[in-house]
């Protein structure tokens, strides 16, 4: 069931020679390794995948955000190869895809792509044109992640209302405790939303 | 009281998006409506009954379960499982225990793999049961059809409360087995439940197929291409009334599925008359597999007697494992860093996904048939907001 990432990665790579694909490790018992693509790539590695029949990778399952606050742990969860590059140390977030085969019965083959940072470079190429399935659960990273996917028909909140303003899946997200209304107000939720709104 | 700082939104918004023509209507439809099962919005545009636009609004049930999952500990997240698809807990249960076991390269003894089957072919009943009840009451026959279901789901539900101590929020499965092991006579108990079940879904079948008005509102409504139902990610019976062979129970096998002799049902056209009759045949699989797991079931312990716990921490690693669950591919990916916590817990919602394609399948068709496609998805809004 499991795919040999080692030979999709060549054929990849031989019909986008320019594509920046490299195969990371999976360190756990699961052993689910997976294909860390360039954003700039991914869009055309999602059409090749799916569109060349002896791979016809066809289903896109899931997609998973993750916020990475520490590049270490990232690159402990998908390690590189030896002499490969670690992960910028600022931190980033991820996009995890899992791609099965219809057809042929395999998967899942496990993509990744990352964004620049956490702050204003987080664009990620939507792969909607390549994989329907992803329009929801792209809109959903985005809702929850801050993830910008550029070229997505319809990118608005999905979970949280139109109004709202943060991220809440980020590691770092504060969550709002004005909001615990009690008849009797707790001194513990007092003392945590005085916390929360001290004047810095 | 809200206080004046806090952020006030709108319950209804007016729809936002959609064609600009004065002589369209437009209709919000839900969240509190009987045919949206739970609390969902569908912002339609008409032209006379003629749906041109529909957009789906979620959120309603959101309380955010996958950053709460992240906050405490992997089996702290179980019951919390039960309540994410309300109709079929044991299910998630099953497919929570399985990635975690993926992620921690855990076992699971012979008598647990067996039980696990056995709840989760009696969940898929329930869950089938339920929906032909329900769908029957979309297209206006309130009452009679969701009675007898829910008079039948009832006895599953007596079952499992001997077994797990509840009716619906089982919290049942543990990471290498089950938490107990069955009460006396339990397993007598199914087997005539079982041997009951087919003369139910045939007279059930008989209330749906011999009724008139059924076949008129289904037959050609909501169909859709099998490329295009395989582009959108569809899963479970939505997928194989549309003829696509493809039950991660046959292709992709986890527990033990591989031993058990069963067919995999498909439709020829998936429109909703389809997707109602491949639920029909798949109980009737259902109760095959049952027997058989019945007759085979083994002695033993019910857990891995090494598996941790207290202080439970898989090894740094990814996961992501996926089962069969009653309404599509239920799957979740979990993000291990070492610690007691998981990183990154992500649940695959069949009846979010199954949603995609919502727009799709009822664009020029009536209002009153949107409410049938919507039936005939069959979604839970715990699953869908999470």
């Amino acid at each position: 069931m499991s795919v040999d990432l080692e030979t999709i990665q060549a054929r990849l790579l031989d019909v986008l020679p320019a594509a920046r694909i490299t195969v990371r490790r999976n360190p756990g018992p699961a052993a689910q390794h997976s294909l860390l693509v360039d954003c700039a790539d991914l869009v055309d590695v999602c059409r090749m995948l799916r569109d060349t029949p002896d791979l016809a990778f066809d289903y896109l399952s899931n997609v998973t955000g993750v916020d990475w606050l520490d590049s270490s742990m990232a690159d402990a969860v998908a390690a590189p190869a030896e002499g490969e590059a670690a992960a910028p140390a600022t931190g980033f977030l991820e996009v995890i895809y899992h791609l099965y085969s219809t057809t042929r019965r395999v998967g899942p083959l496990v993509l990744r792509a990352r964004t620049i940072d956490r702050g204003a470079n987080v664009q990620i190429p939507s792969v909607v044109a390549v994989f329907r399935s992803a329009e929801f659960q792209e809109r959903e990273i985005f809702d929850l992640y801050g993830v910008e996917f550029t070229g997505h028909p319809d990118l608005r909140r999905i979970l949280m209302w139109d109004g709202f303003e943060d991220h809440p899946m980020r590691k770092d997200y504060v969550a709002p405790d004005d909001c615990e209304y009690e008849p009797t107000p707790h001194a513990a939720v007092l003392q945590k939303a005085k916390r929360h709104y001290a004047p810095s | 009281m809200i206080s004046a700082s806090s952020k006030s939104f709108d319950a209804a918004p007016m729809i936002e998006s959609g064609p600009d023509d004065d002589s369209l209507l437009r209709v919000s439809l839900g969240p509190q409506h009987p045919s949206t099962h739970g609390v969902f919005r569908m912002n339609v545009v008409l032209d006379g009954e003629t749906v041109v636009s529909l957009k789906p609004v979620f959120g309603y049930l959101h309380r955010n379960h996958e950053k709460i999952a992240e906050g405490i500990t992997y089996l702290s997240s179980m019951p919390y499982t039960d309540r994410l698809d309300y109709i079929c807990p044991l299910s998630n249960n099953w497919a929570y225990a399985h990635a975690v076991e993926k992620l921690a390269g855990l076992e699971v003894p012979e008598r647990a793999q067996y039980l696990r089957v056995i709840l989760a072919e009696l969940t898929r009943l329930i869950n089938h049961t339920a929906f032909a009840g329900f769908i029957l009451g979309d297209m206006g026959a309130w009452g009679s059809a969701l009675m007898y279901a829910f008079r039948e789901r009832e006895l599953i539900l007596d079952l499992f409360e001997d077994l797990t101590g509840a009716r619906m929020m089982a919290n049942f499965m543990r990471f290498g087995g089950c938490r107990n092991d069955l009460p006396d006579g339990w397993a007598a108990q199914v087997s005539r439940l079982v041997d009951d079940y087919g003369p139910f879904l045939d007279e059930m079948e008989k209330l749906l197929v011999g009724n008139e008005i059924l076949l008129a509102r289904t037959q050609g409504i909501g169909s859709l291409s099998k490329e295009t139902l395989v582009n959108g990610g569809i899963s479970g019976p939505m997928l194989r009334a549309a003829g696509v062979n493809y039950d991660i129970r046959k292709v992709d096998p986890y527990g033990i599925y591989e031993r058990f002799d069963f067919r995999i049902p498909l439709g020829a056209t998936g429109d909703c008359y389809d997707r109602i009759m491949i639920r029909f045949l798949e109980m009737r699989e259902s109760l095959k597999i049952l027997q058989q797991a019945l007759a085979q079931l083994p002695e033993g312990p019910v857990i891995d007697p090494k598996a941790r716990i207290r202080n439970f921490k898989p090894p740094v690693g990814e996961s992501y494992a996926r089962i069969e669950g009653p309404k599509g591919e239920l799957g979740f990916h979990l993000i291990s860093d070492g610690t007691t916590k998981p990183y990154r817990y992500r649940i695959r919602p069949p009846s979010f996904i199954n949603l995609t394609l919502i727009e799709d399948m009822c664009l020029g068709l009536d209002l009153a048939d949107v409410v049938v496609i919507l039936g005939s998805v069959d979604i839970v809004l715990g699953e869908v907001d999470r």
